[in-house]
């Protein structure tokens, strides 16, 4: 059994908090650049310029990217011969959380869901984090992080379907969700979806799509075609970079599928803003 | 698309000859508040009571910014989602501001009231936060300082890079650049 320390836990996961809200991942950056120069309007092109000028001086002078530096979203895998020393891995995962976020100056968007009450002097500076645990083999913890931003977790949905909806139904709803979504959601975006399982679990793994790498091709090729044919439909509606109009509204649509019951088609659709705040660690 | 460089306050000169998708670069004063601090000033226009600021020309920005670090006006300060505001602004228009920055849709009563009142919906580059914060000179809160990201801050900013979205002659630019890149099969 191997032990790490609490406080090792605390350390990384508010170091990752601290440098995730001021520097753009490398594979959104190059995509948001491959964008630019494809982009045909040049309203959009301006803004996505602005854009990547954003990302170098968040980098340059360790200024948040954006100003909502999101609720901390992580998916952990815990191996089963890991212990740690000294308290909870949940409650190291909070502690960092909230370090993090205070030492850094990043905002605090906790809130109680009807007074509107924010949290940070009751629970803690931005807590409570979402937390997903798995637990897998090995002896090692294994944490992804997101800054999860309002704006683009406000225009995502899911459905049940039945089954005969198909992949027809399931592209429909797509293209539908971010049609209404318009410039909202601060594209050009990221489209989560998560297909099959049961209600909780297409969300789930639609949110869980959008830390996959851009540029990576999806293992499933069934899965990569429909994500290509998705990511064509949705560049069509024509709702460009912050809705001004254009060519490149999405990044890419990355899917996460599972089998589901033989009565229903479960869909989620995550979607993720350009500041597409996240990391990986191993500890 | 044109693009100008205005000074705040601004009158219905400045805003008349504006259209959807000009581009301008904002200096002078301007004012943050989002809902929380919309709904009390309407509340205090409603009641016939004084603004902690003149409305008169103003510009409202919508933005919740984080906490300034050390030696810095202001943190990062990019737009938030306007339809929230869309009960309010009529009423901030019809008493004297022209102008908005923010980013999303918003709706038919607030693209009326630009007509009938000459204001202007501008969009600021969401996600831009550490940009737009940049060209934040000064900040100083005004009013509601309980209300904290959400409070009245009087900022003034140089350069501040803004796209008209609705003009005072109905234009809407979420709905042309669509229109104009829509490919439709
Ligand atoms: S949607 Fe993303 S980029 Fe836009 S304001 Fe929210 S967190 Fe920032």
């Amino acid at each position: 059994m191997r032990e790490i320390e609490y406080s090792e836990v605390v350390d990384a996961v508010k170091n990752m908090i601290i440098t995730t809200a001021t520097n753009l991942p490398e594979d959104t950056y190059d995509a948001l650049k491959e964008a630019m120069e494809k982009e045909k309007s040049p309203v959009s092109k301006e803004v996505i310029r602005q854009l990547l000028e954003n990302a170098d001086i968040a980098k340059n002078e360790k200024r948040p990217l954006c100003q909502d530096t999101g609720l901390a979203v992580f998916f952990v895998k815990v191996g089963e011969d890991v212990k740690i020393k000294g308290g909870l891995l949940k409650d190291a995962i909070n502690e960092g959380t909230a370090k993090g976020y205070e030492e850094a100056y990043l905002r605090a968007s906790t809130c109680e869901p009807f007074s509107r009450a924010n949290l940070k002097d009751t629970l803690g500076y931005n807590l409570p984090a979402i937390i997903h645990f798995d637990i897998v083999e090995g002896d090692k913890i294994d944490i992804e992080y997101a800054a999860k931003g309002g704006g683009s977790e406000n225009v995502s949905r899911a459905k049940v379907f039945p089954p005969a909806a198909g992949k027809e139904g399931v592209i429909e709803f797509v293209k539908e969700v971010i049609s209404d979504a318009g410039g909202n959601p601060c594209p050009p975006i990221t489209v989560g979806v998560g297909i099959g399982g049961t209600f909780e679990k297409a969300c789930i793994s639609s949110k869980h799509a959008l830390f996959r790498d851009l540029g990576t091709v999806n293992e499933d090729p069934e899965m990569a075609e429909l994500e290509k044919i998705m990511l064509d439909e949705i560049n069509k509606l024509g709702i460009g970079a912050m809705g001004m109009g254009g060519t490149k509204t999405a990044l890419a649509v990355h899917i996460e599928s599972n089998p589901c019951h033989i009565a229903s088609l479960p869909v989620s659709v995550n979607v993720q803003c350009h500041s597409s705040r996240h990391t990986h660690i191993t500890i | 698309m044109a693009t100008y460089n205005l000074t705040t306050p601004l009158t219905e000169e400045d805003t008349r000859k504006l259209k959807a998708g000009d581009v301008v670069n904002l200096s002078g004063v301007i004012y943050t508040a989002r809902d929380a601090a919309h709904k009390r000033l309407v509340d205090l226009i409603e009641a016939g009571e004084e603004l902690p600021f003149d409305l008169e020309g103003s510009v409202i920005y919508f933005v919740g910014p984080t906490p300034p670090k050390p030696g810095d006006p202001i943190g990062s300060a990019g737009p938030t989602t306007s339809y929230r505001m869309d009960s309010y602004s009529p009423t901030m228009l019809k008493h004297g501001s022209k102008g908005m920055i923010g980013k999303g849709k918003r709706s038919q009563e607030v693209k009326d009231a630009c007509v009938e009142y000459g204001g202007i919906y501008f969009g600021a580059t969401g996600g831009a936060g550490a940009l737009l914060g940049k060209k934040i000179k000064s900040a100083e809160v005004i009013a509601y300082p309980e209300l904290g990201p959400e409070a009245v801050r009087r900022i003034e900013v140089e350069d501040f890079p803004v796209t008209v979205i609705n003009d005072t002659y109905g234009n809407d630019l979420y709905q042309m650049g669509r229109e104009q890149y829509e490919v439709k099969d």
